[in-house]
């Protein structure tokens, strides 16, 4: 192949008239394998060289499809020092932040300690990943805010996590992804979100994740297209199973961000439910209230990947449903599907809705001032 | 339309790709297999720097099951969401109706004549006995 890039990155303009946003799904990288040795017990270490890591489903030495780009990322986006992209501040600083005026960049780390069959392994990882968090990235810059990876299979160490990181102000959510071992309203995942509602905090439900589960619900599929479409089917299932288990009903304060599996799909979920549940609510007597009630409550929907539809108008009237207070705008950096801030809303939205969508409705859930 | 001298020749050898910015457009120069082309280098999706791409082949199906893979290194993919442009003319294959990214004819001019010719020579001191890349915008 012959790729090649220039000798060096364009500098990005320091000073930006550009009004502040938030971007609500950013994914940091490790620079190197051993990155995180400095915040895992020996005894973990000596384990990893010794046993590696076990996830739910086999094939896991890459990912199950390969991701168009890699690391799944802009081909711009290596930091020039090396590394993967995404593993340096001080480049994310320079390409993302500073030249489109991020005002609040909330982290969300993926492969970390989730899915790992190892219970004890996954929550160490994943406390080692949150230290990780703090030291390598939000300390450093005030901006970035940190989401709390869990162990999310073992619902009682996973919420004793929650527990010691709450009231630290470099968390603002707690992170789970939506492929898991059973659907995420099932009793076990119940201790995560009653220690995040205690903890005033909102819990994300990030895309992917392997739980040992086919990727999509009809089995495996041939082509990664396939999966990255699969991942809206995937969140319909997951958020089906939060209202119909009673996760909403049993925890009315608890918030739910679905990120990155768009959220076209949402009315029309909704209204199934709602048409469904009027038939069979004696089998689910606990869904109190029509699900949809829950929906428009309970849950916030970051940005990436949009829809894009021919028509504004269908974009629109989808957002009227949802609410122009729940979206979160994310640009999924450095992700190969990275949303550009300048070019994702269509023209004929009022100030005020862009204010919300850009910055308000982020500040507002995360609890920004 | 002007005519600007990108680099001598033998600073382009096949395969390489140069960047520049010619009245405030940012442009790159390609030499494919001995033939030179030009592109804007601004993606006509979302703005990526869509000529730090890799270059491929482009990838067709008459029938499923059935694929045909021709311009090999002359079809750009763009380094964020990955769409595909031909290097030759601009034409998007994602969606061809709508979006094409601007090419600029390049070519190859001996030294005589770009120094006498209406080129403009920003950087590069012209010799009369070198060919030179030249770019038309
Ligand atoms: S910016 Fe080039 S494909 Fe999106």
């Amino acid at each position: 192949m012959n790729i090649q890039f220039r000798e060096s990155q364009e500098a990005a303009s320091p000073l930006t008239t550009k009004t502040a946003i938030a971007d609500c799904d950013i994914h940091p990288a490790r620079a190197t394998r051993t990155e995180l040795y400095p915040y895992l017990a020996k005894r973990w270490q000596h384990h990893l060289e010794v046993y590696g890591v076990h996830a739910y489903q086999g094939m896991m030495e890459g990912p199950p499809y390969p991701k168009a780009q890699p690391n799944a990322s802009r081909r711009d986006a290596y930091p020039p020092e090396g590394g993967p992209q995404g593993s340096s501040l001080s480049f994310m600083q320079q390409q993302l932040l500073d030249p489109n005026n991020v005002q609040l960049g909330v982290l969300n780390p993926l492969n970390t300690g989730q899915g790992i069959r190892n219970h004890e392994l996954s929550a160490a990882l994943c406390s080692a990943i949150n230290d990780w968090q703090i030291d390598k990235w939000t300390s450093k810059d005030k901006r970035l805010k940190a989401s709390i990876v869990v162990g999310n299979e073992d619902g009682l160490s996973a919420a004793a996590e929650i527990r010691e990181r709450a009231g630290d102000k470099n968390f603002v959510q707690v992170l789970l992804l939506s492929r898991n071992v059973e659907p995420l309203g099932q009793r076990r995942y119940w201790p995560i979100y009653q220690a995040a509602e205690e903890a005033g905090l909102p819990v994300g439900v990030h895309a992917f994740g392997f739980g040992g589960n086919p990727i999509t619900p009809s089995g495996w599929p041939s082509y990664y297209i396939e999966e990255m479409v699969g991942h809206s089917q995937c969140q319909q299932s997951a958020l089906a199973s939060l209202v119909l288990e009673g996760v909403f009903e049993r925890f009315p304060k608890l918030k739910m961000v679905m990120i990155e599996a768009g959220f076209g799909w949402a009315p029309s979920l909704a209204w199934r439910l709602d048409k469904t549940w009027q038939r069979l609510r004696s089998e689910v007597p606990h869904v109190k209230r029509p699900p949809s009630e829950y929906i428009r409550e309970q849950v916030w929907w970051t940005t990436q990947p949009m829809e894009d539809p021919e028509r504004r108008e269908d974009l629109f009237d989808v957002i009227k449903w949802i609410g122009w207070d729940r979206l979160l705008f994310a640009t999924d950096y450095p992700h190969w599907d990275y949303d550009e801030p300048s070019r994702v809303l269509p023209a004929g939205v009022s100030e005020a809705n862009r204010e919300a969508f850009y910055l308000g409705n982020a500040k507002k859930l995360y609890g920004i001032s | 339309m002007a005519r600007h001298v990108i680099a001598p020749v033998d600073e382009m050898p096949p395969g390489t790709r140069k960047f520049l910015e010619i009245d405030g457009r940012p442009i790159a120069v390609f030499n494919i297999k001995g033939e030179y082309f030009g592109l804007m280098n601004r993606c006509p999706h979302q703005g990526a720097a869509l000529c730090e791409g890799p270059l491929i082949g482009l990838a067709q199906s008459k029938d499923p099951g059935e694929i045909e893979y021709t311009k090999l290194g002359e079809i750009i993919r763009c380094p964020w969401h990955g769409w595909e442009f031909d290097i030759r003319t601009g034409q998007s294959y994602c969606d061809p109706r709508r979006f094409r990214v601007k090419a600029y004819p390049a070519h190859v001019e001996p030294g005589a004549s770009v120094v006498k010719g209406p080129y403009v020579a920003e950087t590069i001191p012209v010799k009369v006995e070198s060919d030179y890349v030249v770019v038309e915008l």
